[in-house]
């Protein structure tokens, strides 16, 4: 009953939202994500072989499909960073003022159903139902209320993602046409491979993977990205960077590794090279930003694109800090976001060279900004340091490559050098000396400055004391290990 | 039988109508009812109760599928008739024979959707054919509706020629000489190439019937120059009913051959699907837009044709069901526009939000978008498909054009939601808004629970 629970809160309270006046939509969104964040939290909480914990239901018939949601595996810590993470993006942009506001909240609770219900669904036509139910919301929100180059900016990304989409669909049938009981189910996908040529295995990988690494994105697909994020509003740019990207790494570890293992093992080291192209090119061009927005996403797609070397390494260590990391990176991004949020909303521009000498005025945004950059480039005592190390072990103990040392010492080296682009913008955005410009500036408010400690305080306690994160996790590191024949 | 007789009865009495009725509404109401009895009549017909038992001699057989695509067809006309129905009168001064010709289509669909000879077969498309020519033509002042009601008779005559020419052969090469279906199914020298000719003819034909490239070529230019409403009611219904004889045509006379015709018509679906697809993006208005994507949606259908499957013929009910539904109600609207051009719809989500927003599932549903029947009913198609094992290269051309055609769909949805625009004092009544929802309400429906209409094709009563 909790997943549906999970996934019929925000898509009731959402079709409800647009029926509301514009005044009450932002409370009301906010109440909903709130009561989702509880059910998630009672969720997770509840015992593993609980009862309430999934649901099935015959949908259509004629297909073998069902309505199959569990809250299991690598959904639950998704779910719970889902669901966290609505309340935070309704709270740090309350006081921005949309038009339409009933159509923008409405849309924003229909988009969180659709993830949720992404990181829910084991039936593999469902899921493929809510990988896109998920997207056409976030499609409306960013082309309405985004930037000047919205309509174009917005529509490439829907074109790209849709068509890695329909790849990944002609994958789905096909091995559904390959299980045994011709069913969609997990399970029944899971048992697949058996019946699955090696050779086919391997075209048949790209179809689906095709779709993921768009979402990513991986290198090369990941043109859509920067001009997304810069033009989408920011709510909807965290929605994307935080929650959105992270269904192309869990449809890896769910959907894609598990059901081909031959295909993925095959694969593993050109899509790993792929990754890791990405992250130096990711690099050479965060370091020429000016604008802030363009920064954070090009960071972003450097660390995604560790998670995907992590995840085709197959090491425990290594999955282990993908799950973890896959969390982290969901917030510290969305911590980023509010800072750029809150800078250009009193600046009006995210322009890096127009900014600089704001950690005098503004002393407080300054040492929040300052923890969360250091989270992003992993140092010890953040949650980034914990995922990353454990993905560097587990790649440079994978044996599923010969590369492993070439792989680790590359992608050590960029995330390093990632620093320097981080580092360098907070140099010349918050010291330096200050200009016309940025002399006026005031420090964040009460509410602003709660959110960004909230978040500063769970990047802290997940970098000193991990453990509930990695109890959450150990079943679906063993579920994905056992199916790729590393663990029995 | 029941859908026969009533929708011929039902098309005499329109005709006559003029004399007692002077309202257009009066005319467009009684033709509604007419609608309804006719739905009810076919309904019944397909639970099992006949009303008019006449021998057909075997010429016609009421099976499953082809009555569901009637009944289907029927349903679609009364949705359009409640949309459009004063549209319809009003195309000009003799409001009901329109109404009249639109039922003798009806009567050619149930002849086509029942056929058992090749006689039945070229007599239901002759009677669909025959109106259709009229009704292109019935803006009789209109330069535009003229030529293009004289370009499909022309090319409507040809194609029928064509069609005569492959049924003889087919008659030459069964081995009795006989047209029925079963007959030509059970010839002994499979592939002889008599058969292969009459084959080839008849699918020309058919082709150019059900507008599949590269037969097309009429398409755009007749559903262009046709009164509004009347394309709607060619690009839906018809196509609708004459793709459903096609695949019976197919699968009862040439099931047992696939492996001799299916590379042609493998090759109609992709020059179908990629002219309908790469024309449609260039189209700068909105009307000549769905024509071709009407063309591209054929392309799409063929996908069935190819494959003659159980989810084939399960799918290209759902497929004809979700897209006329869904052209209906784009064309309905269409029809109340002002402006055809894409920019005639900028701001229409601020000033019609009703029309915006069923107009947006409408065509978020032609594109395949989850959620909506046009995702299902493409999934059916593409999953036929992937059952045989082969043509996975047309799958994936199928799908790549499926993409494009997001193109320009989406297109129509920017335009209404994200761009400004004036208003444009549009007269629509409530009613037309409450029949637009629930269209839009059924294509949604269709979407997440398609068995409602699927598991009628394994329903017997009595």
């Amino acid at each position: 009953m909790v997943p549906v629970l999970l996934i019929g809160i925000p898509l009731l309270a959402g079709l409800i939202g647009f029926s509301l006046k514009d005044a009450s939509a932002r409370g009301w969104s906010l109440f909903a994500s709130l009561l989702t964040l509880i059910v998630s939290l009672v969720g997770i909480s509840m015992p593993r072989d609980s009862k309430l914990l999934s649901f099935s239901t015959d949908w259509i018939i004629s297909l073998n499909s069902h309505f199959a949601v569990a809250l299991d595996g690598t959904g639950q810590i998704l779910s719970l960073l889902t669901a966290l993470a609505f309340p935070i993006i309704f709270i740090s942009t309350w006081k921005e003022d949309y038009k339409r506001a009933k159509n923008f909240y409405g849309l924003m609770l229909l988009s969180q159903a659709g993830l949720l219900g992404v990181f829910l669904a084991t039936d593999a036509l469902l899921f493929y139902f809510f990988w896109e139910l998920a997207l056409i919301p976030v499609y409306f929100l960013a082309s309405q209320w985004g930037g000047e180059r919205r309509i174009a900016a917005t529509f490439k990304f829907f074109i790209y993602t849709f068509l890695g989409s329909l790849m990944m669909l002609i994958g789905i049938i096909y091995i559904y046409f390959h299980t045994k009981d011709h069913s969609f189910a997990l399970s029944s996908f899971y048992g697949a491979h058996l019946l699955i040529q090696a050779d086919t295995q391997a075209w048949l990988f790209w179809f689906i993977f095709l779709a993921f690494a768009i979402k990513m994105p991986i290198f090369p697909f990941h043109t859509w990205q920067p001009d997304t994020y810069e033009q989408s509003p920011t709510a909807v740019t965290m929605v994307l960077s935080g929650l959105m990207v992270k269904m192309g790494v869990f449809g890896l570890i769910r959907w894609l590794a598990p059901v081909l293992p031959m295909g993925t093992y095959m694969w593993g080291d050109t899509v790993s090279t792929l990754s890791i192209i990405g992250m130096i090119y990711a690099y050479l061009i965060a370091m020429q930003q000016d604008d802030l927005k363009r920064l954070v996403a090009y960071s972003s797609i450097a660390h995604i694109g560790l998670m995907c070397v992590a995840i085709f390494a197959t090491t425990e260590p290594g999955i282990q800090g993908v799950m973890i990391q896959m969390f982290n990176h969901g917030i510290n991004i969305i911590g980023l976001w509010i800072v750029v949020f809150l800078i250009e909303k009193q600046f009006g521009t995210r322009k890096i060279s127009e900014l600089g000498g704001l950690a005098s005025k503004a002393p407080v945004l300054t040492m929040l900004l300052v923890i969360i950059t250091l989270a992003n480039i992993a140092l010890p005592l953040t949650n980034g340091f914990i995922g990353e190390f454990l993905m560097f072990t587990g790649i440079y103990s994978s044996r599923a490559t010969t590369y492993n040392v070439v792989f680790t010492v590359t992608a050590a080296i960029t995330v390093i050098l990632s620093a320097v682009y981080m580092l360098n913008m907070v140099q010349r955005v918050f010291y330096g000396s200050t200009n016309a410009l940025t002399a006026k500036a005031v420090d964040i408010r009460p509410g602003e400055k709660m959110i960004l400690a909230f978040i500063v305080i769970l990047i802290l306690i997940v970098g000193v004391y991990p453990e509930p994160l990695f109890r959450l996790t150990q079943d679906a590191v063993n579920t994905l290990l056992s199916k790729m024949y590393i663990k029995p | 039988m029941n859908s026969i007789i009533t929708s011929a009865v039902l098309g005499v009495i329109m005709m006559f109508s003029g004399i007692f009725l002077k309202k257009n509404s009066s005319i467009a109401a009684l033709a509604t009812g007419g609608a309804i009895l006719l739905l009810a009549m076919a309904v019944l017909d397909l639970s099992g109760y006949h009303f008019f038992p006449v021998d057909t001699h075997n010429m016609l057989d009421f099976e499953l599928f082809g009555q569901l695509g009637n009944c289907i067809a029927i349903a679609m006309t009364l949705a359009y008739f409640l949309l459009n129905g004063r549209d319809i009168a009003a195309i000009g001064n003799n409001p009901g024979e329109y109404f009249a010709l639109i039922f003798f289509v009806l009567c050619g669909i149930a002849i086509a959707t029942s056929f058992n000879s090749l006689l039945m077969l070229f007599l239901g498309i002759e009677i669909i054919s025959i109106p259709l020519y009229i009704l292109t033509g019935s803006d009789k002042r209109n330069l535009k509706s003229n030529e293009a009601s004289l370009k499909y008779f022309l090319m409507g005559a040809f194609s029928t020629g064509i069609m005569l020419l492959g049924i003889a052969f087919l008659y030459g090469a069964s081995d009795k000489g006989s047209f029925f279906l079963e007959d030509i199914a059970s010839v002994k020298a499979v592939g002889t190439p008599m058969m292969m000719t009459g084959l080839i003819l008849l699918t020309v034909s058919m082709s150019f019937k059900v507008s599949a490239a590269p037969f097309h070529f009429w398409t755009p230019d007749v559903y262009d120059g046709a009164p509004t409403v009347v394309t709607s009611f060619m690009a839906t219904i018809v196509k609708a009913g004459t793709f459903i004889a096609f695949i019976r045509l197919f699968a009862n006379a040439f099931g047992d051959m696939k492996s001799h015709w299916q590379i042609f018509i493998a090759i109609i679906a992709a020059t179908t699907l990629f002219i309908g697809n790469i024309t449609a993006v260039f189209q700068q208005s909105v009307k000549r837009m769905l024509a071709y994507s009407s063309i591209a949606q054929v392309g799409f259908m063929l996908l069935a044709l190819l494959t003659l499957n159980t989810l084939a013929s399960e799918g290209i009910i759902l497929y004809t069901a979700v897209y006329g539904i869904a052209s209906i109600g784009l064309f309905g609207i269409l029809v109340k526009m002002k402006d055809f051009s894409f920019d005639g719809f900028k701001g229409l989500a601020r000033h019609e939000p009703v029309l915006a927003f069923t107009a947006a599932i409408f065509l978020l549903s032609l594109a395949g978008i989850p959620l909506t029947g046009g995702f299902l009913a493409k999934y059916y198609m593409i999953a036929s498909v992937i059952q045989t094992g082969s043509w996975l290269w047309l799958v994936i051309f199928a799908l790549l054009c499926a993409t494009v055609s997001v193109y320009y769909y989406f297109r129509v949805i920017q335009a209404m939601y994200f761009k400004e625009g004036l208003s444009q004092n549009l007269e629509i009544s409530p009613g037309f808004k409450m029949m637009l929802i629930l269209l839009a309400l059924i294509v949604i429906l269709l979407g997440i629970f398609p068995q409602l209409l699927i598991s009628r094709l394994y329903i017997t009563y009595i």
